[in-house]
């Protein structure tokens, strides 16, 4: 028998925006939380889930409005409260904690008067001890030396303190449901690891109920007991976690698995979502995902597809749902290209950037930033290098010393045999190109005040190449073509565009002055699963017919074993471990890159490791620590590396590593 | 009559020209005509804005000046509208009159109709003059000329809506009394018409009153020299209306300037104008005036040959006045466009163009400039009503425009002589109040909605 459920959400609909033509952000979801069971909400950006959960805590924006449904919380209608005692619900029994950690917090209080507030809320027990009991939650959710930070402000925590402290708060009402709005999208694998083991941890303590809203299939995988997918805001199928990661009966789900980018698919093409979410103010007739459906038939558009139950606790929404296990990954090219010496076409050597700390009235340079401090690289051409490390360790500024959008503090690049440093500006101008980059969010790298058309041609312009106007346009046109857009987008403005498509068009971009090299930074993560397979599509096609490079700076693992031929792994500064990918993902031989690795989230039960926690969080680049910089939390740390750097050790021909560990042998 | 450009006449022109330029530009690209839209939605956006074209219009209408022969008047060059005022302006008293008064305010010698001598208060030239017995017929006739200028207004209106009305209604199919609704009381659609409307409706009424009074009397009594004083304040407008606007004009291209090449280039450059900048800013901006004001006064007398009439001499003192208080306050714009170009610098599509190696004079034009435009707006809004009270405040002290020249500021100025007499002489300070009041609300109001309207963090002018 199936305890009861705590949370019980029936029909819920939610409108946003003019009553005229309201968005129907949540239209008719049905969702269970029993007590103590995980329920992960999965679904890409914009399906409603983080509305969902807005609804039940009733804290929808001003535009927002309930339409219809129940909302039945330990078989109490939380939609008929009155709003004083709903506030007795919300952050008590019910806590809920967001994405971004640094806006929920109130900048200007100490984070133990924060817990406490929650506390003379919620709390009557605790009541006349606030200040140890916000010691004690900072503790449980694993804050180092709690009794010196309850007296800290939010800007002295990194990310991922504050998203433990927004845990704490949650905590403090001792809530039997906690609903996590994307917990960890912000905040590094590493981080994410620490954030995700505490709320299974808490679970396990507490018996709290969790409803996790997530995009990412990983971290389902690692958290959840059942799982409800949402789609054009509803749900399409609900199963618990088991039978979705194994076989996945709505076309949506099943093509979400096979977008996601493996080792195992190296060498072919991703399947892809043709198409996008449709809006949500539309007036739907039938399946809403008919659109992008592969296995679409006519009676799909015949009337709304009702609830089938395919076994016990799976539910889905499709007249022709699909059974059986998942397509296995077959094993691709699994080796990759030998390493073969010869002209590099980018070839850094020991590449520093060092940015001025200025203090004082008269601004005198109280230090550096060492935000690069010593990278060599090399990338053949038709190659991919992907440059992998967390948030802040400097990856993007390498980028951009190797293209001179800022100026390196000191060390060599050799692009195709010529020293960058020594050309003169104008030179410099013609070489630009030859190397291009592409941004993490496309939305901010094009001017919002040009037609796209204008914004392709930029670079024709400035270098002037593409002949006179008319020959532009075609040209512009061509390149569009090219990304995969129709012709008639020269007109329009980067607004009018969806995120992809946005990124198509920066790609179209650069090639317009037929590069060799891109520097692709992170460019899909701002992406979702199934516009991200669209765009690495595109960069793989464009690899092979036109023989670019790409140095491919990610934090996204998946990304890296599906894209690159070898990674460079970077911690604060420096390069740790560099090789082919498959020496580096299959044996990686530096503890950091160790811990990376395990730390990111895996589907498959089967290649799961161990995570190895890392204890606290990278140093400031301001300050980094003696000898080698990894040694605070390392596992292996021992005496000599607290004295001095590791020198480079080579594997293999191709494979190197900076640890003491290795030099041993 | 041949036309005559002073040099601010040319300058508003110009300026008159570069807003049409922009509305025809902005027509055709959605992101620059959005943030109006939200400003045509509010409705004290739309109210504000036909008041502030009501001023403009009489303005720009005073702006117009051409060389008038053998006029009665000293000045050899008139404006359009002291044609269309030319009775306000001619009917000239001996002295202090108050409003609708049919009497001067100072008593004379009077020889009466029997031959005796008297002193008393004599009948005035024109105001009131038709009147035989003004004590017991002006409340009446006062009544029918306001009644007359309401029927005229609403003549007006009436023939302007009504046919607008039923044009309109016979395309869409609905009936003229729900039509005037629609224009009047419900706003269909996006726009607040109604506000516009009505605005505008009670604009035409005062208007029309007040013009059929002032047809008889004095509205805003006389002057000391007998100048009629509602003639006074409307002629200090355009005044007004320069000084609020030629003063951001003239300091717009230094403060653009200086502000985005700071932002853009840093190092030196922005050493350099930073330096500039606090400088100038630490000198008080009265004390710069009034020495540049007192240099002008002496160039203008040694060389008093070149300048032929006494308007151009006002005229090249207000142009004069509108440099120089640009001059002391493009730092808060420069200011804040430095900020925008160092934040804007550090995006993303900056970076693109650099990479492509795009000249940084081509960045600055094409991404940086058309993205801080909007900062610019809203601070030559907010600044208008400031400069408009500036001017007040510098003629207090003597170093405002031309004494001969008409303003709100030489009114006050000139009045607070006469609040000290017994009985007081109120009128000229009624009279620059009230009409300074309703331009500074007007522009303050309308400021505050195009801020909105304009200010990304609530979200409706994004993108
Ligand atoms: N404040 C808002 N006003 C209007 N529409 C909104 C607002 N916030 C979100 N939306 C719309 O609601 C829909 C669902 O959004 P959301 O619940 O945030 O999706 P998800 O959590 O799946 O990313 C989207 O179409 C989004 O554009
Ligand atoms: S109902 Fe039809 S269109 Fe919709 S998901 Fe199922 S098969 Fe595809
Ligand atoms: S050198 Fe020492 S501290 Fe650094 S990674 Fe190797 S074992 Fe760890
Ligand atoms: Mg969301």
């Amino acid at each position: 028998m199936k305890p009861p459920a705590l949370l019980r959400v029936r029909g819920l609909h939610v409108e946003l925006g003019s009553p005229e033509r309201p968005v129907r952000a949540v239209d008719g979801i049905d969702l269970d939380v029993r007590p103590g069971e995980t329920l992960a909400l999965l679904g890409e950006s914009g399906c409603g889930k983080s509305m969902t959960a807005f609804g039940v805590m009733r804290l929808l924006p001003p535009s927002g409005r309930i339409t219809a449904g129940r909302v039945l919380f330990d078989d109490q209608d939380l939609l008929a409260l009155p709003e004083r005692e709903m506030r007795a619900v919300r952050g008590g029994s019910l806590g809920m904690i967001f994405q971004e950690p640094m806006t929920s917090l109130n900048p200007v209080m100490r984070i133990g008067d924060q817990i406490a507030e929650s506390i003379r809320l919620h709390d009557k027990e605790n009541l006349h001890r606030p200040r140890e009991r916000a010691v004690e939650l900072l503790e449980a959710v694993g804050i180092p030396d709690p009794r010196r930070r309850v007296d800290e402000y939010p800007h002295q925590l990194s990310g991922g303190m504050k998203q433990r402290v927004m845990v704490a708060i949650a905590l403090a009402g001792q809530p039997r449901l906690l609903i996590a709005d994307e917990p960890t999208t912000a905040l590094d694998v590493t981080i994410q690891a620490q954030v995700l083991s505490l709320l299974k941890d808490l679970r396990q303590r507490t018996g709290m109920a969790v409803l996790l809203i997530s995009h990412d299939l990983g971290v389902v995988a690692e958290t959840a007991d059942r799982v409800a997918v949402m789609y054009a805001g509803q749900l399409v199928e609900v199963c618990d976690a088991e039978t979705f990661f194994s076989r996945p009966a709505h076309p949506y789900g099943r093509k979400l698995f096979s977008s996601l980018p493996t080792f195992g698919k190296r060498g072919r093409e991703l399947e892809i979502i043709p198409g996008m979410v449709p809006p949500l103010d539309s007036d739907f007739s039938g399946c809403r995902f008919a659109d992008r459906c592969d296995f679409f038939q006519d009676d799909c558009r015949v009337g709304e597809p009702a609830w089938r139950d395919l076994e016990d606790g799976h539910s889905v929404r499709c007249i022709h749902p699909r059974g059986g296990p998942l397509e296995p990954a077959s094993d691709g090219e699994r080796t990759t290209r030998q390493w073969m010496p010869g002209q590099a076409l980018l070839d850094v050597d020991d590449l520093k950037v060092h940015f001025p700390i200025h203090k004082g009235v008269l601004r005198r340079v109280k230090g550096y930033v060492k935000a690069v401090d010593g990278v060599s690289l090399r990338l053949d051409s038709s190659h991919t290098l992907a440059l992998v490390g967390e948030s802040g360790c400097g990856k993007t500024t390498v980028g951009k010393g190797i293209l001179r959008l800022i100026q390196p503090t000191a060390g060599r690049v050799l692009f195709d045999g010529d020293d960058l440093a020594g050309l003169s500006a104008g030179a410099l101008r013609k070489r630009r190109a030859d190397m291009q980059i592409i941004f993490q969010d496309p939305a901010a790298s094009m001017n919002p005040r040009m037609p796209v058309g204008e914004i392709v041609a930029e670079g024709l312009r400035a270098q002037g190449l593409g002949g006179n106007r008319e020959a532009r346009q075609r040209r512009v046109a061509e390149l569009l073509e090219q990304v995969g857009l129709p012709a008639d987008s020269a007109r329009r403005y980067p607004h009018e565009f969806s995120g992809g498509q946005r990124q198509r068009i920066c790609v179209a971009r650069a090639l317009a002055v037929e590069p060799k090299l891109i520097v692709c930074d992170e460019p899909t993560s701002a992406l979702d699963v199934s516009v991200q397979a669209q765009i690495l599509n595109l960069f793989t096609e464009l690899q092979q017919r036109l023989k670019l490079s790409y140095l491919f700076i990610t934090h996204d693992i998946s990304v890296v074993s599906f894209i690159a031929h070898e990674v460079a792994v970077m911690y604060l500064g420096r390069i740790v471990e560099q090789g082919r990918v498959d020496e580096v993902l299959d044996q990686p031989k530096h503890p950091y890159t160790l811990a990376l690795l395990s730390a990111v989230p895996v589907i498959d039960s089967d290649q799961r490791r161990e995570v190895i926690r890392l204890e606290g969080d990278m140093p400031s680049p301001a300050n980094p620590p003696t000898g080698c910089h990894f040694h605070p939390r390392c596992a292996y740390a021992m005496p000599v590396c607290r004295e001095r750097y590791p020198d480079i050790s080579r594997i293999s021909a191709s494979h190197t590593a900076a640890c003491w560990l290795l030099e041993q042998d | 009559m041949t036309p005559v450009i002073l040099s601010t006449d040319a300058l508003l022109f110009l300026l008159l020209a570069g807003v049409a330029a922009f509305v025809w530009h902005a027509r055709r690209h959605e992101h620059l005509r959005r943030p109006w839209r939200h400003v045509a939605r509010s409705n004290i956006g739309m109210a504000t804005a036909v008041i502030l074209l009501a001023y403009v219009s009489l303005g720009v209408l005073d702006s117009m000046h051409f060389e008038s022969r053998g006029g009665m008047a000293s000045d050899d060059i008139i404006s359009l509208f002291d044609v269309v005022a030319s009775d306000l302006r001619e009917r000239q008293e001996k002295t202090y009159s108050a409003p609708f008064s049919a009497w001067l305010y100072t008593k004379e010698t009077l020889e009466l109709p029997d031959g005796r001598v008297a002193r008393g208060y004599p009948r005035l030239k024109w105001g009131g003059a038709s009147l035989d017995d003004p004590l017991a017929e002006r409340a009446a006739d006062i009544a029918r000329r306001a009644l007359l200028g309401l029927l005229q207004a609403l003549a007006l209106s009436a023939v302007v809506y009504l046919p607008l009305a039923w044009s309109r209604g016979r395309r869409q199919r609905v009936a003229v009394p729900a039509m005037l609704r629609g224009f009047f009381i419900e706003r269909r659609g996006e726009t607040a018409w109604p506000a516009f409307n009505i605005t505008l409706v009670a604009l035409l009424l005062c208007g029309f009153v007040m013009a059929s009074l002032a047809g008889e009397y004095h509205l805003f009594g006389t002057d000391k020299v007998g100048e009629d004083v509602f003639y006074q304040a409307l002629k200090s407008i355009r005044t007004g209306l320069l000084i609020g606007t030629l003063t951001t004009l003239v300091m717009l291209p230094a403060a653009l300037f200086l502000g985005i090449l700071a932002g853009y280039f840093r190092g030196w450059v922005d050493d350099l104008v930073q330096y500039l900048y606090t400088t100038l800013s630490s000198i008080p901006g009265v004390l710069l005036i009034a020495a540049a004001i007192l240099m002008l006064q002496v160039y203008m007398s040694e060389h008093a040959e070149e300048f032929n009439s006494l308007v151009q001499r006002a005229d090249l003192r207000l142009l004069f006045l509108c440099v120089i208080l640009g001059i002391t306050s493009w730092t808060t714009l420069c200011r804040l466009l430095r900020g925008e170009t160092l934040k804007l610098r550090e995006l993303e599509y900056v970076q693109a163009a650099q990479a492509f190696g795009v000249r940084g004079l081509t960045i600055i034009s094409r991404h940086i400039l058309p993205n801080t435009m909007h900062i610019v707006l809203i601070s030559i809004v907010l600044d208008f009503s400031g400069l408009v009270l500036a001017e007040a405040v510098l003629a207090y002290v003597n170093i405002g425009v031309d004494p001969t020249m008409n303003s709100w500021g030489n009114m006050i100025n000139s009045a607070r002589l006469e609040l000290a007499r017994e009985p007081i002489v109120w009128w000229s300070l009624a009279a620059a109040f009230v009409f300074m009041f309703v331009l500074v609300l007007a522009a303050n109001l309308f400021a505050d909605v195009v801020r909105d309207a304009f200010d990304p963090r609530l979200g409706r002018g994004r993108g």
